[in-house]
């Protein structure tokens, strides 16, 4: 990720300290505390309900934390006003003004300044004309957002929270809305229009691939809880739990006896190490690609081939183990295994987890 | 409509009245919303239930069953029903044709149905009594076929169909619009003819919608005075409604009479808007909509 | 695309569609609703043109002449110039708590707003006579300071405004409802006072949804007539309104005079009736949540 460990390195822009939150009666978040630093790209990932857009909206002010602190820079944040924050909001749906042109959205936040601080009115349309450069909708100044289509909007979207020039820019969920290729495209853009601006921006998303592909940090949320902050190398190389190591992409669970230091699957040793003081039976988390076919004494687990199939360049295989589950092999695309022959499986990595 | 904002302080009550919001506004909103409702339409309201429970069950018993306001309640009752129901057949049909079939003019004869919401009562009152007068265009040909509307509980039977008929269409016709042909083609790919389709598929779903309807018919005729009186005569025991009657009463400060005969209207209506309730609540469950 | 080649026989040719009822079926059910509307509600409203011209326009005029007219107009036109605005803003307040704020009791409270829909006109006078009438709760009081609600033009308005109380609240509820707080809270974030907000963006996104319910709860104010005609005490160019002026003149067989009047009160009725479906034709989604329910 180009730029990502200057930027890691920065001061803290925006602290968030022992939040949490109910709603009615379930909680959202439990005691949180995250530190957001100057010109980060942060996401927030996690499952729907695991509190991730609750949090971006008590950092914006939309939402009030039941206990706990926002702070920006130096300033107490936990009372300021929704006005007063200065934070760019894009809405996962967008929220455009119907009624209002693209240029008339785009510099509704200046308009809406009280008369001594609002802008010239050749200032705002050099300010509005700047934005559109910088989203490349040059000549969509006088259209309307029905006349535009999901992916244009969301940069008007951009480009309306862009305009108060933000401390910190909060997108909720920003490519939630659109198809597959224009949420590559987009995602893309988002990046280079952040290492362009250096803007501190913390986003939402569900999607690993989005998180991992895009911020310069991921902070895995579960259950209104924080579970892991890390760059994108961090959380996948070094989870710090089953939750974050299952969320990130495809886990095979397997029973397995830790002892001394090392971890035995059916009474053989695997190359992962147990973390000192873990002893007894635990569970090994291996990813797709890290079992391999193997024969006789080198292999831990034994299965009967279900199906297979191929998938850019790499073949899963689907093998169902002796105690009735199936668990996804990926290899390269070079063996055939034929539905029915029975295989044999080797662990070649994988990870341990307190219980 | 909002005043000027504040910022929110967090609270920590975990049951509490408000959830908390963002949005200003709230207490003048809710402040003014309820200070208008407790004056305007509780506090009258109120009025009534106080002034009725003074005269007691026995009291209102006595006034419901005179023998000139038990006919004038039957005569309410009654007609309305049978005018809600054809309210109903009709407004089915109407919302039937005006949704699912095109042909000119289609649009105006949607606009149409609304005529009776606009019109004012009084007008389409004078107007329905010169109609169906013996002497008026359609009276005279019914006069020929023995039938006398005007001055009798037919003529108030009209007035209830042409006042509830909006009611029955517009509470059918969205709902037809967003049945799904699909299902009707599922019905018809696994051999189901036209009617079987209409009558096991089609129409089911839209019974919660036909009874709503009816309802709001029937409790509107119950109340109905304005297009009524100049058709019906008003003749005691034959062709006299209660609302009418409290009307009389009230002419003959007979306070006590026209609060009882109020509120065993005021009774029914609240029955019927109860009625509607359950049958939503009912729809919402069978059929996941209301 | 068959049919490019042979539009016309191969048209006819195509079986019959499963979705809908035969041709003729089709034809029969359209002819009965026609007729129906046409005898039921649209004899009744040239009736009431046909008799207002029948001695022709200069008797039609001639009603117009009368002051008592007159006075009747601008009664009307006042109670609707007082009503309407005051049910605007009451509509506009309930449903800006109602749509943008959870609270609890939310669901009592619409169905409190709704209560006068489903009170009787005469029911809706009634009450007002208890409350102010000289054996009312406060007659007797105002009696004692001069002040006259009921048989005078107060008692009007009030009961104009409890029978129109709901028609704004009940349109804007679902409409602001479905449109949610999104835009409201993205204004906030942009900087913008409550204030600013509502004007900038919750109003526009509800002016025809706003237009609509006023043009509704108008006719209803101009036209309302039973609960008017108890509180009135029908004194001629005093508390006589314009429904209750064709009331009189009819039961005095003034029946041309009558006719004219009440043809005022149906082209009233008219134009509503063409504004409404302009405004539905033109801008379904932003007068009704989901387009649905009336």
């Amino acid at each position: 990720m180009p730029g990502a460990t200057e930027r890691t390195g920065g001061s803290t822009a925006i602290r968030v300290e022992n939040l949490s939150k109910t709603f009615d009666t379930a909680a959202v978040l439990h005691d949180l505390s995250l530190d957001v630093r100057a010109g980060e790209l942060l996401a927030l990932l996690g499952p729907s309900g695991s509190g991730k857009t609750t949090l971006l909206r008590i950092i914006a002010g939309l939402d009030f934390p039941d206990d706990g602190r926002i702070v920006f820079g130096a300033q107490d944040a936990t009372k300021l006003p929704v006005q007063q924050r200065a934070v760019g909001f894009v809405f996962q749906h967008y929220a455009l003004f119907k009624h209002m042109s693209v240029a008339e959205n785009i510099a509704y936040g200046l308009n809406a300044r009280k008369r001594a601080d609002r802008p010239a009115k050749a200032e705002i349309k050099r300010r509005v004309g700047d934005l559109l450069d910088l989203i490349k909708l040059s000549g969509f100044a006088d259209r309307y957002p029905s006349q535009l289509s999901g992916g244009q909007r969301q940069r008007i979207a951009l480009a309306r929270a862009l305009a108060v020039e933000p401390r910190v820019l909060l997108l909720d969920e920003p490519f939630g809305a659109l198809d597959a290729q224009v949420r590559k495209d987009l995602r893309r853009w988002l990046r280079e229009i952040h290492d362009r601006t250096g803007q501190t921006t913390i986003f939402v998303t569900h999607d690993q691939d989005e998180a991992l592909e895009l911020s310069d940090r991921v902070a895995v949320l579960a259950k209104g809880r924080l579970e892991q902050v890390g760059t994108p190398d961090e959380v996948q190389e070094a989870p710090v739990s089953a939750t974050v190591l299952k969320f990130l992409g495809d886990t095979i669970e397997v029973e397995a006896i830790a002892q001394g230091g090392e971890v035995r699957v059916n009474g053989r040793l695997t190359p992962v190490a147990a973390p000192e003081g873990l002893v007894g039976p635990i569970k090994l988390y291996a990813r797709p690609w890290q079992l391999q076919f193997a024969e006789g004494d080198g292999a831990h687990l034994e299965g009967v081939v279900r199906s297979s199939y191929r998938t850019q360049g790499r073949q899963r295989i689907e093998v169902d183990r002796p105690e009735g589950k199936t668990v996804v092999v990926e290899a390269a695309d070079t063996n055939r295994f034929a539905a029915g022959s029975p295989v044999g499986l080797r662990i070649i990595g994988g990870h341990v987890f307190p219980n | 409509m909002a005043p000027p904002t504040r910022a929110n302080p967090p609270t920590r009550a975990k049951r509490r009245f408000l959830r908390p919001s963002v949005i200003p506004g709230f207490g003048l909103a809710f402040g003014y919303t309820l200070t208008c409702l407790g004056l305007i339409v509780l506090l009258p309201l109120a009025a009534l239930v106080t002034r009725a429970s003074g005269l007691g069950l026995s009291g209102i018993w006595e006034v419901a069953t005179d023998p000139r306001v038990a006919s004038a309640l039957r005569v309410s009752f009654g007609v309305s029903l049978v005018a809600a129901l054809t309210a109903s057949v009709f407004g089915f049909l109407i919302a039937w044709v005006l949704t699912r079939y095109r042909f000119p003019g289609r649009k105006i004869v949607d606009a149409v149905v609304d005529l009776p919401f606009a019109l004012p009562t009084a007008v389409a009152g004078i107007a329905l009594a010169a109609l169906y007068a013996p002497n008026g265009l359609v009276g005279a040909q019914l006069a020929r076929v023995g039938i006398e509307a005007a001055y009798t509980p037919v003529g108030i039977y009209i007035a209830m169909v042409f006042i509830g008929l909006p009611f029955a269409v517009r509470t059918v016709q969205p709902l037809i619009a967003e049945i799904d042909k699909e299902i009707e083609e599922a019905s018809a790919t696994l051999g189901a003819g036209r009617v079987h389709t209409l009558v096991r598929v089609v129409l089911p779903p839209l019974i919660p919608a036909v009874l709503t309807g009816f309802a709001l018919a029937f409790a509107r005729g119950v109340g109905e005075y304005g297009s009524i009186i100049f058709i019906a005569g008003n003749l005691p025991y034959v062709s006299e409604i209660a609302p009418l009657l409290i009307v009389i009463k009230l002419s003959e400060y007979d306070y006590g009479g026209a609060c009882a005969i109020a509120t065993i209207m005021l009774g029914i209506s609240f029955l019927t808007l109860l009625a509607i309730n359950l049958i939503q609540a009912w729809s919402r469950r069978r059929f996941g909509y209301v | 695309m068959s049919e490019t080649f042979a539009p016309v026989t191969l048209a006819e040719a195509r079986p019959a569609s499963v979705v809908t009822e035969g041709r003729w079926i089709r034809r029969g059910l359209i002819a009965v609703a026609i007729l129906f509307l046409a005898l039921f509600l649209v004899l009744p409203l040239l009736t009431v043109f046909a008799q207002a011209f029948a001695k022709g326009i200069g008797a039609y005029l001639a009603a117009f002449t009368e002051a008592d007219a007159h006075a009747a107009i601008r009664l009307t036109l006042l109670t609707a110039a007082i009503a309407v605005p005051f049910n605007l803003v009451f509509g506009i307040m309930a449903s800006w708590a109602v749509a943008k704020f959870e609270f609890w009791g939310k669901n009592l409270l619409v169905t409190l707003i709704d209560l006068p829909f489903s009170v009787s006109p005469v029911v809706s006078g009634l009450i007002y006579v208890l409350v102010f009438g000289a054996q009312g709760l406060v007659g007797p009081w105002l009696l004692e300071h001069d002040v006259q609600v009921i048989f005078a033009v107060p008692g009007i308005v009030l009961a104009t405004i409890f029978v129109t109380f709901p028609f704004v609240a009940r349109q804007l509820i679902p409409l602001m409802q479905e449109q949610g707080t999104a835009e409201e809270e993205a204004a906030l974030t942009l900087g913008a006072s409550g204030w600013h907000a509502f004007r900038t963006v919750t109003l526009p996104n509800i002016r025809w949804g706003l237009l609509y319910s006023v043009l509704l709860c108008n006719a209803r104010a101009m036209g309302e007539f039973g609960a008017v005609s108890v509180v009135s005490g029908h004194i001629r160019g005093l508390t006589n309104t314009l429904p209750l002026h064709v009331e009189i003149l009819y039961n005095e067989y003034n029946f041309v005079a009558a006719f004219a009047v009440a043809s005022l009160l149906a082209g009233l009725a008219l134009v509503t009736l063409l504004v409404k479906s302009l405004l539905e034709w033109r801008y379904a989604d932003e007068i009704a949540a989901g387009a649905r329910g009336h």
